[in-house]
C-alpha cells in the first residue's frame, strides 16, 4: 500500500467497510469495522495534506484509464483539508454512536446503522475527492439516500417525515445537478471537471452554459441549505438520531459548499460566475438574509437542536457571504469557516446528544441547572457556543477575521458592520443556554447528577476541545485555506 | 527563573490556582489558603519582572501563532508592568477583604466566586502583558467572560437583568467597535504589535480616517465606561462588593483605560495624534463623562451607585489626561491607573463593610455610622479626600500631574473640567463623611464588619497615603511611559 | 431549423415541468414519489437524445462501422437509473413506515396528527 494509491483508498475503504458489516452483523463487530474504516479514512486523509502540502496536487487514475476518458480522483490543497474535516467528523461520530446508536436504535437494527454510516462517510469523502462531475453525481446520491436512512431511524415519528421531506428535496436537488452536468457535457463533450474548466472558454453554446451553471446552483443550494431552499434541514437534524445529526451537521452541507466553490471557481470561472451573471450579488443577498432571519427563529426554538439547526443556516450563510467576495480573504474564510463550523457544531450536537440520553430530550427545559448536574458538558457546550459567537481564542474567530477582512479590504464597511453586528444575535441564543444552565435551579426536566457515557462524552469533549485548540493555533487551518483560495482564484485546479 | 518564564508564570499561576481552588472546593479553609497562596505567588512573580523593566529591559515571551503574522505574545513594558502590579497587589487584599465578606454574609457558590476570580486574574495579567492588539483582544474578552458569573453571582431576576446588561454592553462594544477597528488596523499597517512612537504612525491614513479609527477605538472599549457606552457599570453593581471593589474600581475597568492608553500611545502615537488633532473630539467627551458622571453620582442615594458612577467619571480622568497629547499628561494617565485603583478600592472595602455590619446599603441611613465603625469610616474618609485630590493621599499627585500637562498643553477648558469636577467630587464625598461622624447614630447597634475586611480596607487606606509620601516607583514608571 | 426540430428537448421539458409540479403540488406522498420519478425520467432523456446518431451503429471499430452512436451518455443513465430506482425503492420504503406511524400518507393529516400531539419536542 502505497502513498499513490491513498487517494483512492480513503474512499474504497469505508465504502467496502459497508457490505462488509452487512455481512458480519453483529452490533460490536460492526461498530468496530465502521470504526476503524473511518479512522483509516481519517489517517489517510491527514497524510494526504501533509503529502499535497508538500509536494502540490495529486492525481490518481482509476483502472488506469488517463482522464479525460477515465475518472480521475484528484488531491489539492482544498479537497484535502475538506477530506480530514469529514473523516475525522466521521470516526469522532462512529466513536460515539458506540454508545448513542445503542441507546437511540432497537439491536437488530444496529449492524445496518453502521452500514449507511460506511456510506454516507464514503459518499462525502467521494464527493470531495472526484475529479469527474458525474462521478460526483454518484457518490452525492450514495451519501444522499444513506443520510435519508439515518435520519429515519430517530426514535421520534416526526423523523419519518423530516426524511421524506429531506428525500424528495434532496433529489430534486441532486437532479437538478445532473441537468446541469448534462448541459455542460453537449457543450463540451467532456465530464472531467479539469477537462471541462479548459474547454468552457472555447465553447459556442454559452447559453447552454449559462443555463448549466443555473442548475448547478440552485441544485447544490438545495443541498447545501442555502435560504430560502433551507426548509428540509431544521426537522431534519432536530430528529435524527444524535450521532447522525452532529455527521450531516458538520459534513453534509459543508461538503456541498465545497461542490459550490468547485463548480464556481473550478470550472465556470471567476468572469462567467461573476461578470456574465450577477452570482455573487444573488448570493450575497440570500446569504444575509439567511444570517439574519435564521437567526432570529433559532432565538425562539425550545428544542435546542432545532436551536443550532437553525443557526447551521444561519452560518452556511457566513460561508456562501465568503464565497460571495469572490477575494482571497473572502474565499479563505469561507473555507475556514466550513472546517471551524464542522469541529463547532459537531461538538455541540454531540454534546448535546448526551444532554438528550439523559434527560429524554434536549430542550430548554431539560438544561434548566445542566451547570450542576452534568458540569462538563455544559462547560463544553458554553465553550463550543463560544466558537460560534466567534469569541476570540476560539475556531470561530478565526473565521470572522477573515470575514471582516475581507469586507474591509473591498472597502464595505457596511458588510463588516453586518457580520459583526449579527454575530451578537448569536451571543442572544447562545446565552440563552448559558442562563438556563447557570442560573436556573434544575427543573423535573433536568438529568440527575452524572455525566453522559465515557464513549460518547470523550469524542465531543475532543471536538470541543479542536474549537480551542484551532482558535489559537490557526497555522495548520488558515494555511490550508489560504492555499484552497489562491487554488481557487488562480483558476483551473 | 528566566523573564520569559516569569511572564508565563504570571499567567499561568493564577490559572493554575484557579484550578487548585476548584479542587479544594469542599474544604473552605484549604481553598482560600490556596487563593491567598496564588496571589502572594503572582505578585512574586510580577515583582520579578519589575527590576529589568525600571532598567528599560521588554522581558517578551512568544507562544504560538495565532493567526498568520499575528502571534500569541507577551512583552512588558512601564505602563503594563504599572498596572499588573497594581492589579496583583490588591488582590491579596482583596482576597483577604473577599475571605470576611464571603463568610459574613454567607454567601453561596464560594468557589465558582474564587475560581472565576482567579481566571480574572489570568486575563488581567494577559492584557497587562500583551504584546500586540490581538493577544490583548483575547485577554479582553475573556476578563468579560469570566467576570459575568461574578456579576450574576446572586443568580435572582436583579442579578440576570445586570448580568444582561454587562455583558451586552462590554461584548457588544468590543464585537461591533473593536474588533473592526483592530482589523481595519492590520488591514493598512500589516502589523499589531505595540510598536513606541505608534504602529500607524507610517500608515498614510487620512485625519478623517484616524479619527474614524479612534472613535472605534475608544467607544469600541466599553471597559473604559466613555458614555455612552458606560451602562455596564452600574450594572455590574448587583455583584457582590469584593466583585465591585478589584474588578470593578481595578482589574475591569482598569483593563479599559489601560487599553485607551495603550492605544493612544502605541497603536496611533501621542505625536502624530498632536500633529493632525485627530483626537480633538476626545477630550470633550471624556470631560463630558467627567461631570455628567458626577452629576449622576451627586443624585444617587445608592451608596454602590454612587461609588460607581464616581468610577465612570475618574475613568474618564485617565482618558482626558491621556488626550491632551503631551508627555506629561500620559504619565498622569498611568499614574491615575493606580491612584485612583487604591482610593477606590477603599471606598468599595468601606460600603461592603458597611453592608456587612450593618446592612446599610443606603446614603440617607448612614447617619452617625462613624462612630459604630470608626476604622472603616477613617478610611472611607482616606479614600474619598483622595479621590477629591487633597493632600496627603496620592490622588493629589496624579492631579497634579494632569494639571501640568494642560498648562504645558494650554488647554484651559479641560483645566477647567479638573476644577469643576474636584467640587463636583467634594460634593458627593464629603456630606457622606460629615454625616457619618456628625450625626447622631440610629438604628440597632453593631460594631465593625469581621476583621480580615478591616485589616484589608486600613491596608489600602495607609497605601492611599503612603504613595503620596513614596511615589517614586509607580511614578517611575509613568514616567517612563510617556518617554520622560 | 425550426422549434420542432428538437423535438425530444420539448418532451424533456415538459416531463421535467410536469414531474416538478407534481411533487409540488400533491400533498399524497406516493403521487409526489411518481412526480420525482417522472422528473428524474426527464433527465434520462436529456442525456440519451443528444447521443443518438441518425443512421449511426453501436460503437464498433472496425470496417463498415463509420458512423456510430456516442456510448457514454447511455453508460451513465444506466447509472442513473439505478439511482432513481434506489431512491423510489426508500421513498417508498419511508412512506410505508410513515402509513405505520401516522395512519395516513396525506402530507395535510400527519401535519395535524403531529400539530394535535403538540409541536415541539
Amino acid at each position: 500500500m502505497t502513498l499513490a494509491h491513498l487517494p483512492a483508498l480513503v474512499v474504497v475503504v469505508p465504502l467496502l467497510a459497508a457490505p462488509l458489516v452487512v455481512l458480519v452483523r453483529r452490533a460490536a463487530a460492526a461498530w468496530a469495522i465502521a470504526t476503524a474504516a473511518c479512522a483509516f479514512s481519517f489517517a489517510a486523509a491527514i497524510l494526504l495534506s501533509a503529502e499535497v502540502a508538500a509536494h502540490g496536487p495529486m492525481s490518481y487514475h482509476l483502472g488506469n484509464w488517463p482522464p479525460p476518458w477515465g475518472i480521475e480522483y484528484r488531491v489539492d490543497a482544498l479537497s484535502a483539508f475538506v477530506l480530514v474535516l469529514v473523516s475525522g467528523i466521521g470516526t469522532a461520530s462512529a466513536l460515539y454512536a458506540w454508545r448513542s446508536a445503542a441507546a437511540e436504535l432497537s439491536r437488530d437494527q444496529l449492524y445496518l446503522y453502521y452500514v449507511m454510516h460506511c456510506l454516507c462517510v464514503a459518499g462525502l469523502l467521494g464527493m470531495t475527492v472526484t475529479g469527474d462531475a458525474f462521478n460526483l453525481f454518484v457518490f452525492m446520491e450514495i451519501a444522499s439516500l444513506s443520510s435519508y436512512v439515518l435520519i429515519a431511524l430517530g426514535r421520534d415519528r416526526r423523523a419519518l417525515l423530516a426524511a421524506y421531506q429531506y428525500l424528495i428535496l434532496g433529489t430534486i436537488g441532486a437532479t437538478f445537478y445532473v441537468i446541469g452536468v448534462g448541459l455542460l457535457y453537449l457543450a463540451t463533450g467532456t465530464l472531467n471537471i479539469a477537462d471541462l474548466a479548459e474547454r468552457l472558454p472555447q465553447t459556442a453554446s454559452t447559453r447552454a452554459v449559462l443555463a448549466a451553471l443555473a442548475f448547478i446552483t440552485v441544485g447544490v443550494s438545495l443541498k447545501l441549505a442555502l435560504f430560502p431552499l433551507h426548509f428540509w434541514l431544521p426537522n431534519a437534524y432536530a430528529y435524527a438520531p444524535s450521532a447522525v445529526t452532529a455527521l450531516l451537521a458538520a459534513t453534509a452541507t459543508k461538503v456541498s459548499v465545497y461542490v459550490l466553490l468547485r463548480f464556481y471557481f473550478g470550472v465556470f470561472g471567476l468572469r462567467l460566475v461573476t461578470e456574465t451573471l450577477p452570482m455573487a450579488e444573488i448570493l450575497l443577498v440570500l446569504s444575509l438574509i439567511a444570517i439574519v432571519t435564521a437567526s432570529l427563529v433559532a432565538l425562539w426554538q425550545e428544542n435546542l437542536k432545532r436551536l443550532f439547526a437553525y443557526s447551521s443556516v444561519a452560518q452556511i450563510g457566513y460561508i456562501t457571504l465568503g464565497v460571495s467576495m469572490a477575494s482571497p480573504d473572502g474565499l479563505t474564510a469561507a473555507v475556514v469557516h466550513l472546517f471551524n463550523h464542522g469541529i463547532t457544531k459537531g461538538a455541540l450536537f454531540l454534546l448535546l446528544g448526551g444532554v438528550a440520553l439523559r434527560a429524554g430530550g434536549a430542550t430548554m427545559g431539560s438544561v434548566q441547572g445542566l451547570g450542576r448536574r452534568m458540569p462538563l458538558t455544559s462547560l463544553a457546550i458554553v465553550i463550543a457556543g463560544l466558537s460560534l459567537i466567534g469569541v476570540p481564542g476560539t475556531a470561530g474567530f478565526v473565521s470572522k477575521w477573515y470575514l471582516v477582512l475581507g469586507a474591509i479590504e473591498a472597502g464595505r464597511w457596511w458588510l463588516a458592520g453586518f457580520v459583526v453586528a449579527t454575530s451578537l444575535i448569536a451571543v442572544a441564543y447562545v446565552w440563552r443556554f448559558v442562563e438556563a444552565a447557570y442560573l436556573s435551579e434544575p427543573g423535573p426536566a433536568t438529568p440527575g447528577r452524572g455525566e453522559a457515557p465515557a464513549a460518547m462524552l470523550a469524542p465531543a469533549l475532543a471536538l470541543a476541545a479542536a474549537c480551542v485548540f484551532f482558535g489559537l493555533q490557526t497555522s495548520w487551518t488558515v494555511g490550508s485555506a489560504r492555499r484552497a483560495a489562491e487554488l481557487l482564484l488562480g483558476g483551473v485546479p | 527563573m528566566s523573564a520569559a518564564g516569569l511572564i508565563a508564570a504570571s499567567l499561568l499561576v493564577p490559572a493554575a490556582g484557579a484550578a487548585g481552588i476548584a479542587l479544594a472546593g469542599r474544604w473552605p479553609n484549604l481553598r482560600e489558603s490556596v487563593t491567598l497562596v496564588t496571589a502572594v505567588t503572582l505578585l512574586g512573580c510580577v515583582l520579578g519582572l519589575l527590576p529589568s523593566v525600571l532598567d528599560g529591559g521588554r522581558p517578551q515571551l512568544f507562544v504560538l501563532e495565532m493567526l498568520p503574522g499575528i502571534a500569541l505574545g507577551f512583552r512588558v513594558e512601564p505602563l503594563g508592568m504599572l498596572f499588573a502590579l497594581v492589579a496583583s497587589g490588591l488582590w491579596i487584599v482583596n482576597s483577604v477583604y473577599s475571605i470576611g465578606y464571603m463568610r459574613g454574609n454567607d454567601e453561596e457558590h464560594q468557589t465558582r466566586f474564587y475560581v472565576c476570580f482567579a481566571l480574572a486574574l489570568a486575563a488581567t495579567m494577559g492584557i497587562a502583558f500583551s504584546a500586540n492588539l490581538l493577544t490583548l483582544f483575547l485577554f479582553y474578552e475573556m476578563l468579560t467572560l469570566v467576570t459575568w458569573p461574578l456579576v450574576t453571582h446572586h443568580g435572582d431576576a436583579e442579578a440576570r437583568a445586570g448580568g444582561r446588561t454587562y455583558l451586552g454592553v462590554l461584548l457588544g462594544t468590543s464585537i461591533l467597535l473593536l474588533l473592526p477597528a483592530m482589523i481595519a488596523t492590520w488591514s493598512v499597517a500589516g502589523t499589531l504589535e505595540f510598536l513606541p512612537g505608534g504602529l500607524l504612525r507610517d500608515a498614510g491614513l487620512s485625519n478623517a480616517a484616524l479619527g474614524g479609527l479612534l472613535a472605534l477605538y475608544m467607544f469600541g472599549i466599553g471597559k473604559a465606561a466613555l458614555m455612552p457606552v458606560h451602562r455596564w457599570l452600574p450594572a455590574a453593581m448587583v455583584a457582590p462588593t469584593p466583585v465591585s471593589a478589584l474588578l470593578h474600581a481595578v482589574a475591569v475597568v482598569k483593563a479599559g483605560v489601560f487599553t485607551v492608553v495603550k492605544v493612544i500611545v502605541y497603536v496611533f502615537g501621542v505625536e502624530t495624534l498632536a500633529e493632525v488633532r485627530a483626537a480633538d473630539w476626545l477630550p470633550v467627551v471624556a470631560g463630558f463623562t467627567i461631570l455628567a458622571a458626577s452629576v449622576v453620582a451627586l443624585r444617587s442615594n445608592n451608596l454602590k451607585r454612587r461609588l460607581a458612577y464616581s468610577t465612570v467619571s475618574q475613568l474618564s480622568y485617565v482618558v482626558l489626561a491621556a488626550a491632551v497629547l503631551v508627555p506629561i499628561s500620559i504619565a498622569a494617565a498611568a499614574f491615575h491607573i493606580a491612584a485612583h485603583a487604591l482610593g477606590k478600592i477603599t471606598l468599595f472595602f468601606a460600603a461592603g463593610a458597611i453592608y456587612t455590619a450593618a446592612h446599610k446599603t443606603e446614603v440617607s441611613q448612614l447617619d452617625g455610622i462613624g462612630r459604630r465603625m470608626p476604622w472603616t469610616m477613617a478610611a472611607f474618609t482616606v479614600g474619598a479626600l483622595s479621590l477629591i485630590g487633597i493632600p496627603p493621599c496620592v490622588g493629589f499627585v496624579s492631579k497634579w500631574l494632569m494639571l501640568q500637562g494642560v498648562f504645558a498643553a494650554e488647554l484651559w477648558s479641560v483645566a477647567g473640567v479638573l476644577l469643576a469636577s474636584t467640587v463636583l467630587n467634594a460634593a458627593y464625598f464629603l456630606p457622606i463623611v460629615y454625616v457619618a461622624f456628625f450625626k447622631a447614630p440610629n438604628g440597632e447597634l453593631h460594631g465593625e464588619a469581621p476583621l480580615p475586611m478591616v485589616i484589608a480596607l486600613t491596608a489600602t487606606a495607609v497605601g492611599t497615603v503612603a504613595l503620596f509620601f513614596l511615589p517614586e516607583l509607580p511614578l517611575a514608571l509613568a514616567r517612563s511611559v510617556a518617554g520622560l | 431549423m425550426s422549434a420542432f426540430g428538437h423535438y425530444s428537448y420539448w418532451i424533456t421539458v415538459l416531463l421535467m415541468v410536469a414531474g416538478l409540479y407534481i411533487v409540488i403540488a400533491r400533498g399524497n406522498l406516493i403521487k409526489k414519489l411518481v412526480g420525482l420519478s417522472i422528473f428524474q425520467t426527464s433527465v434520462y432523456l436529456l442525456y440519451i437524445a443528444p447521443g443518438k446518431l441518425i443512421g449511426g451503429t453501436a460503437p464498433i471499430i472496425a470496417d463498415g462501422f463509420r458512423l456510430y452512436t456516442n456510448p457514454l451518455p447511455h453508460v451513465l443513465i444506466l447509472t442513473a437509473i439505478v439511482v432513481g430506482v434506489a431512491t423510489l425503492a426508500l421513498g417508498l420504503a419511508i412512506a410505508v413506515r410513515i402509513r405505520e406511524a401516522y395512519g395516513s400518507i396525506e402530507e395535510d393529516e400527519i401535519l395535524a396528527a403531529d400539530r394535535d400531539s403538540g409541536g415541539g419536542a
